[in-house]
């Protein structure tokens, strides 16, 4: 009994979550995107070292739909998105599921910079669609979401909100801790959506380097209201780099004694006739904690592994 | 030995030879990061906090508690006495470490004393527990029993709400999680 009213209690969330997957739809279709099902059950994820698959029968389920959406990019669909289940072992908090629900997309033909664009006029529109127009109350906080949304590069984050450098961070291996404990707590603060933008290349293992520095990749992340939404690349179209950057990966976890995934060698060798694009992936969960103004991702799905 | 993926609110574990307990937990994983365990550890001794955040890679010790099951004896300049009702062994918790639980303690109470090692950290009590109304305004028959309650005072001094028909010398039942009124009790 106690259960089934804990679940009667999110009804209007999840009311106010399929609107917004709608919404979100919507928004793509009137843009001329395709909307793709690539397999939840794949031989190995993109090899990444703080990601962690979960095994199914001798394969993995995935952590995200890239490697399959940008062989879909490399055959010729240059627009393409997708809503799925995606799997990640050990991860639960307020904040995160082990099954939980991204939206990726991939533009051909644009960079991360653009990507930005999109990704603010996706949210704004999924906004308007649930009667949000120009801000968002999140957890008792006003979020101004007019465009142009607010965009720091990492170094310079680090810089106001931290009194490490993002360089003495790389070099004492403080960056996650200085990354979650001084900086995502700061940005809290910010009354409007902000962009970071520009990591270091070893936490973007599938995102290109920028010409001008190859230690710094053209990666970003879309914050709103503390949440960490939206991950994004210019992706990285070179194959023999992908390859060294994923063998480091393996290196990575190898060493801290963690499962290695094979190498995915059909991806690499298409890899080649992708064209430039950029690729993101937004929480679906997350988004919806937002618009619903819940503080537990609990509240947003039906159903939380405990509650099974 | 615990990993960090154990980690939760009101978990115990040992750090430096100390008891703490999580008081505050929060899992975070900044993008494509590692998963970072993020805590907030009170000292069991001696009540200091202090925060700490931990990678999935470290391990713990779970403290070294036990539960033994002793008699309340009495109350001496803010010591309180238990002792073992099988090796007569006495133990004294200070006023701090008892807390609230001093508002349903009676003489010869069975309790659970919390240990570590050979040191007492603090108190369990059991649930329910049975004590005399030692003050209450007398019960004016006609009153409208319904809704209406009063304040009583019970021999240990702790004063609660109560039904108007409750009355002095009378036995009444306490739950002790919420320290509120249940019913009355026969003798």
């Amino acid at each position: 009994m106690d259960e089934s009213w804990k679940i009667a209690q999110k009804r209007n969330a999840l009311h106010t979550r399929a609107a917004m997957v709608q919404a979100i739809r919507g928004f793509f279709i009137d843009r001329d995107y395709l909307e793709v099902e690539t397999p939840c059950r794949v031989p190995g994820p993109a090899p990444e070292r703080n990601i962690d698959a979960i095994p199914s029968d001798g394969w993995f389920l995935h952590t995200s739909p890239e490697l399959c959406m940008k062989r879909l990019l490399a055959a010729g669909y240059p627009r393409i998105f997708q809503i799925t289940r995606c799997f990640r072992g050990g991860e639960r908090g307020s904040l995160h599921i082990p099954e939980f629900t991204l939206l990726e997309w991939y533009t051909s033909g644009i960079d991360y910079r653009q990507m930005m664009k999109e990704c603010e006029e996706l949210i704004v529109h999924v906004a308007l669609s649930l009667g949000h127009e120009g801000a968002i109350q999140y957890r008792g906080k006003k979020i101004d979401i007019r465009t142009p949304w607010e965009r720091i590069s990492v170094e310079n984050a680090f810089r106001r909100y931290s009194p490490t450098s993002l360089r003495r961070a790389l070099e004492s291996n403080l960056f996650d801790e200085i990354m979650a404990v001084e900086i995502e707590s700061r940005i809290v603060e910010t009354e409007r959506p902000v962009f970071l933008y520009d990591y270091p290349v070893v936490m973007g293992a599938l995102a290109r380097a920028k010409k001008t520095d190859p230690e710094v990749a053209e990666r970003f992340e879309l914050y709103m209201g503390g949440l960490e939404l939206a991950n994004a690349f210019s992706e990285l179209t070179d194959a023999e780099e992908q390859r060294v950057r994923f063998e480091e990966e393996q290196i990575d976890r190898r060493k801290s004694g963690k499962v290695t995934y094979p190498m995915p060698e059909k991806f690499l060798s298409e890899l080649t006739n992708m064209p430039e694009s950029s690729g993101i992936a937004l929480g679906v969960d997350r988004l919806a904690m937002l618009f619903t103004d819940s503080a537990l991702i609990d509240n947003v799905v039906a159903f939380t592994p405990e509650e099974l | 030995m615990y990993n960090a993926s154990d980690l939760r609110k009101n978990l115990k574990i040992q750090i430096d030879g100390d008891p703490y307990v999580i008081v505050e937990f929060t899992f975070s994983k900044p993008g494509k990061g590692q998963s970072l365990y993020r805590c907030k550890l009170k000292n069991m001794i001696n009540g200091n906090q202090f925060e700490r955040t931990f990678r999935s890679v470290e391990t713990f010790e779970p403290a070294n508690l036990q539960e033994k099951k002793m008699q309340y004896l009495y109350e001496e300049d803010s010591q309180y006495c238990f002792m073992d009702t099988e090796t007569y062994e006495q133990v004294y918790l200070t006023d701090e470490q008892v807390g609230d639980a001093k508002n349903y303690m009676s003489d010869n109470l069975d309790v659970e004393i919390l240990f570590f090692g050979e040191k007492p950290l603090g108190i369990t009590l059991p649930n329910f527990v049975d004590l005399k109304v030692t003050k209450a305004e007398p019960w004016a028959k006609g009153d409208s029993v319904t809704g209406r309650t009063k304040p009583i005072e019970v021999e240990t001094a702790y004063v609660l709400q109560a039904p108007p028909f409750v009355e002095e010398g009378e036995k009444i039942r306490i739950d002790t999680r919420t320290g509120e009124y249940l019913t009355r009790v026969k003798e």
